[in-house]
């Protein structure tokens, strides 16, 4: 060891302090395998999430990349076919609509890129709302305990007892109608359920030997749930948010389909799920089938993705 | 011929961390009517070998090699084929009874299904032999118990139940795997002397995995060690220990503490200074609220779990504390950290008294003040690495340290409590058990603490490394004048490494003395009992030895009247709230007021 002007004198005698050093460089090399290394291992042995993963990276790699394929952009009214969308709006690609004309005669590809981004910008932004404030409130809640617990958790029954598509249609209908206003209505809903289920782990964490010690080590109760409670959480954590993704996208698809979520001129897969339900009869199949197929495309892979990552970060439980 | 004979028999395990082989080419033998011990430390493959047979193996396991049974093949069987076996001729008990008892089931019921499956008897009949056995395995108000549910008994008499379940149909091989492992020593003798008995007047054959010598040396005709799914050495009981052949069965007898033969570690540092104690626990009493279902609202009486304990320690002593499950010793423990602010008593450190401190005010003894846990796996964050585990107490108590100081620290306490500096980057799940507790040690020490409460410590640890770690505790007791308080329902391991023992019985101390005094010279019936109780590995010794049995299960601590248990006089005088009075008898020796012990033994045998 070579000894650097301004370094602070060692607590331990020098001698000892080189040997130690120097097994401390040889300990760099060897890095221990984390719970969440030995998990990416399992997870991507997993055939099914990785196709999955696979799918749904192709998924959002195409609403990046595909506007710049796109020869029509969303917006644009191709006033050329809109008289006969049935007969020349149909998938091609010498037209430059390579999913066909919507009912108004916009161009279905661009629009279908449009609605799966906000689709999934919805799905992620429920599932993160509900991450923060629903592992923090648990976390607090359950490590706490007493009269707070119980007060918290009256508070999550009786938000609970209020069917949620009430609030959300509610402000929906209050309030204009705007992302905004999609955000705050899934949010205020989604945290309710991950707070209980974290509220369950810390209450079983709590009791385990490893934070006896911390308390025995006279460590805080804040940084005890901040850096021993919450980093086991996060498989518990991490999978019930990869499954709340699909389940907010479906809240919000439901909502458009209703005709109450995003407005024209933005558009969701549920809006456009909808949209090409009601022209079906017209025999324009391609204005309902593109839509589903991305909508399913990305559920579909999101759920397996959860279970995968279930099944690598558990292993215990299968 | 061989009642049961297995030929190279292999099992391996397909897990997602690849292909795991747990037994691999074993061959032994089971005569008629004998006991064949199978011992080995945890993970030697030991119990795998016996699920093989039975057709138990979890799903991803693979057999190989043959297991033969009067002209069957077990590994070749269909489920029905072995459903017929399984429980009529061969019988199993596990080690947990509680578990392997079905809690919806009435004693009676459960009872009666194997008698159905496999005589066809049902009601009245069914019953009589239920209630026969009962009888035998010496359950008492055995009419009454068939009626009751499993949650209803003891841990002792569940083990009973499951033996007098598994002679139902008079097997010719009773499996036992660790049968006596999660009972107190008192019990465990006297289902061991119930097993033993069986074996002899219906002549079943006893196949006993474990991983206690003292249990095997008691038990067993002949005896095969198992080390890393292999057998290493095999050979009558007495010539395993006292001829052993293979370097391993040596070390497993060597590295095994023995309750007759103390000092087989490293010798203990003497006290030197007893002219004033560090720490000074006065009658400290812990009381939990517990429900009881009585009347509209349901009553909550008081939980005595610790009952007005005291003791005294010095610098650089050891205090083992021993007693059976649900003393208070664990509770105790905390009660003295403030873990558990204690009901009632005092608790003072240096002079100072701790109890009731808030919080904050109570961080500074925390320095001194540490512990170490009985799971080394669950007392480390598993996402944690274990060098981040062993600095945390630094943080706390020097914040000015820089990340790079704090790694020298721990890398220097690592070393001293022999652990590789190069697995400061590992996690807990990477490390053995042994190896772990070490952690668990270090982060203990690395504040250079004065008082170590060892709860535990070494109990879920393999023998050998049992006796490493008792060595390391002493090493560091040495090098830093450490105190310790030993807590342990293990008396043996208690004895190699306490200075003084403390024995606790339903909360209260009943003997306090010298380690040699205790054990050479125990006064109290209960101490007696115990000591009594505790397997020695050595066949000779233990074939031979008379036990002390003071009749009846461990009364529930709610049980008024069973404090007063060793003091039955009073109790007959109807002074039931009697506290018995802590005697000095000698020099650092104090006894709890007791009867003699033969007016106990002759009064419970009337």
């Amino acid at each position: 060891m070579v000894t650097r002007p301004g370094q602070k004198p060692e607590t331990i005698g020098t001698i000892r302090n080189e040997r130690i050093v120097e097994k401390l460089v040889e300990a760099e090399k060897v890095k221990g395998r984390s719970l969440w290394q030995d998990a990416a291992g399992r997870f991507t042995r997993n055939r099914a999430a990785v196709a999955a993963l696979v799918t749904l990276l192709a998924v959002v790699i195409f609403t990046l990349l595909g506007p710049f394929i796109a020869q029509w952009s969303n917006e644009e009214i191709d006033w050329a076919r809109m008289g006969d969308i049935a007969g020349q709006g149909g998938p091609s690609i010498e037209t430059g609509h390579y999913f066909g004309l919507d009912e108004v005669g916009r161009d279905l590809f661009a629009r279908t890129i449009q609605a799966t981004q906000t689709s999934l910008i919805v799905g992620v932004i429920g599932a993160l709302m509900a991450v923060i404030i629903g592992t923090l409130y648990g976390a607090i809640s359950g490590f706490v305990g007493g009269w707070v617990d119980n007060l918290m958790m009256r508070t999550v029954d009786i938000l609970i007892a209020v069917p949620y598509m009430f609030i959300i249609i509610l402000l929906m209908v209050m309030f204009e109608r705007s992302f905004l206003m999609l955000f705050v209505g899934i949010g205020v809903v989604s945290w309710l359920e991950m707070s209980r289920i974290v509220r369950g782990q810390t209450l079983s964490l709590k009791h385990r030997e490893f934070i006896e010690a911390a308390q025995a080590a006279g460590v805080g109760w804040f940084t005890i749930v901040r850096r021993h409670i919450l980093p086991n959480l996060m498989g518990v954590v991490v999978v019930y948010a990869t499954l709340l993704v699909p389940q907010m996208i479906l809240v919000e698809s439901f909502i458009s389909f209703l005709g109450l979520g995003v407005q024209e001129p933005n558009t969701s897969l549920g809006a456009l799920i909808s949209k090409g339900a009601s022209t079906i009869i017209y025999g324009t199949i391609w204005q309902l089938a593109w839509p589903l197929v991305f909508f399913l495309l990305t559920i579909i892979s999101l759920f397996f993705i959860g279970d995968g990552l279930r099944d690598a970060l558990d292993p215990k439980e299968r | 011929m061989a009642l049961l004979d297995v030929k190279n028999l292999s099992v391996t395990f397909d897990t997602p961390d690849g292909q795991i082989e747990a037994v691999k080419n074993v061959s032994f033998h089971i005569e008629p009517g004998e006991c064949l011990g199978i011992v080995g430390e945890s993970g030697s493959g030991k119990s795998q070998t016996f699920m093989a047979a039975m057709g138990l193996l979890a799903e991803n396991g693979t057999t190989g090699g043959t297991v033969d049974y009067d002209g069957h093949d077990l590994l070749h069987l269909t489920p029905e084929e072995h459903n017929r076996i399984r429980g009529d001729q061969i019988s199993m008990i596990f080690q947990d009874p509680l578990t392997a008892l079905t809690p919806h089931m009435r004693i009676v019921d459960q009872m009666a299904e194997v008698l159905h499956e496999h005589k066809g008897l049902t009601g009245a009949r069914a019953r009589a032999l239920c209630l026969e056995w009962l009888t035998r395995v010496r359950i008492p108000e055995a009419e009454r118990r068939l009626r009751q549910f499993p949650h209803e008994l003891s841990g002792g008499m569940r083990q009973r139940v499951m033996i007098a379940m598994a002679m139902l149909c008079n097997p010719r091989l009773l499996i036992a795997d660790e049968p006596t492992t999660a009972l107190d020593v008192t019990v465990q003798a006297e289902i061991l002397d119930l097993m033993v008995e069986l074996q002899k007047q219906e002549g079943t054959a006893i196949a006993l995995i474990t991983h206690d010598m003292g249990v095997v040396a008691r038990m067993c005709d002949r005896i095969q060690v198992m080390r890393l799914g292999e057998f290493v050495e095999q050979g009558p009981a007495d010539e395993i220990f006292h001829a052993p052949k293979h370097d391993y069965t040596r070390m497993l007898l060597r590295a095994m503490p023995r309750i007759d033969e103390p000092n087989k570690g490293k010798p203990l540092v003497p006290v030197t200074d007893r002219s004033e104690p560090i720490l000074k626990v006065e009658d400290v009493k812990v009381h939990f609220p517990v429900r009881l279902d009585q009347g509209l609202f349901g009553k909550t009486v008081p939980l005595k779990a610790v009952d007005g304990v005291s003791f005294d320690l010095y610098a650089s002593e050891t205090i083992g504390i021993v007693g059976e499950s649900g003393c208070g010793k664990s509770t105790l423990a905390r009660a003295v950290l403030q873990l558990i602010p204690p009901t009632l008593g005092s608790v003072s450190w240096l002079g100072k008294p701790i109890v009731g401190l808030p919080r904050k005010q109570m961080i500074p003894y925390r320095k001194d003040l540490q512990i170490v846990f009985q799971d080394p796996l669950a007392s480390l964050n598993p996402r944690m690495t274990i060098a981040a585990s062993i600095a945390e107490p630094l943080r706390t108590f020097q914040p000015g340290l820089t990340s790079r100081q704090r790694k020298l620290e721990v890398a220097a306490m690592m070393e001293k409590v022999g652990l590789d500096q190069r697995m400061i980057n590992r996690y807990p799940h990477e490390l053995s058990g042994g190896q772990n507790q070490r952690v668990g040690i270090a982060r203990a020490m690395i504040n250079r603490p004065r008082l170590i409460i060892c709860d535990e410590a070494v109990s879920a640890l393999d023998v050998s490394i049992q006796a490493q770690v008792i060595d390391l505790l002493k090493d560091l007791q040495r090098e830093f004048g450490l105190s310790m308080i030993f807590i342990s329902h293990d008396l043996s391991v208690v004895r190699e490494i306490s200075h003084r023992i403390l024995v606790l019985y339903l909360g209260r101390a009943v003997e306090l003395a010298d380690r040699d005094a205790i054990y050479g010279d125990a006064r109290h019936p209960y101490t007696r009992a115990l000591i009594s109780a505790v397997p020695v590995p050595d066949p000779r010794i233990e074939k031979t030895r008379q036990r002390i049995k003071i009749p009846g299960e461990l009364p529930s601590p709610l049980d008024p009247g069973a404090s007063l248990r060793f003091l039955t006089s009073k109790l007959a005088a109807g002074d039931r709230n009697y506290v018995p009075e802590f005697r000095k008898v000698d020099v650092q020796h104090w006894v709890a007021e007791h009867d003699p012990l033969e007016d106990l033994l002759e009064q419970k045998a009337v």
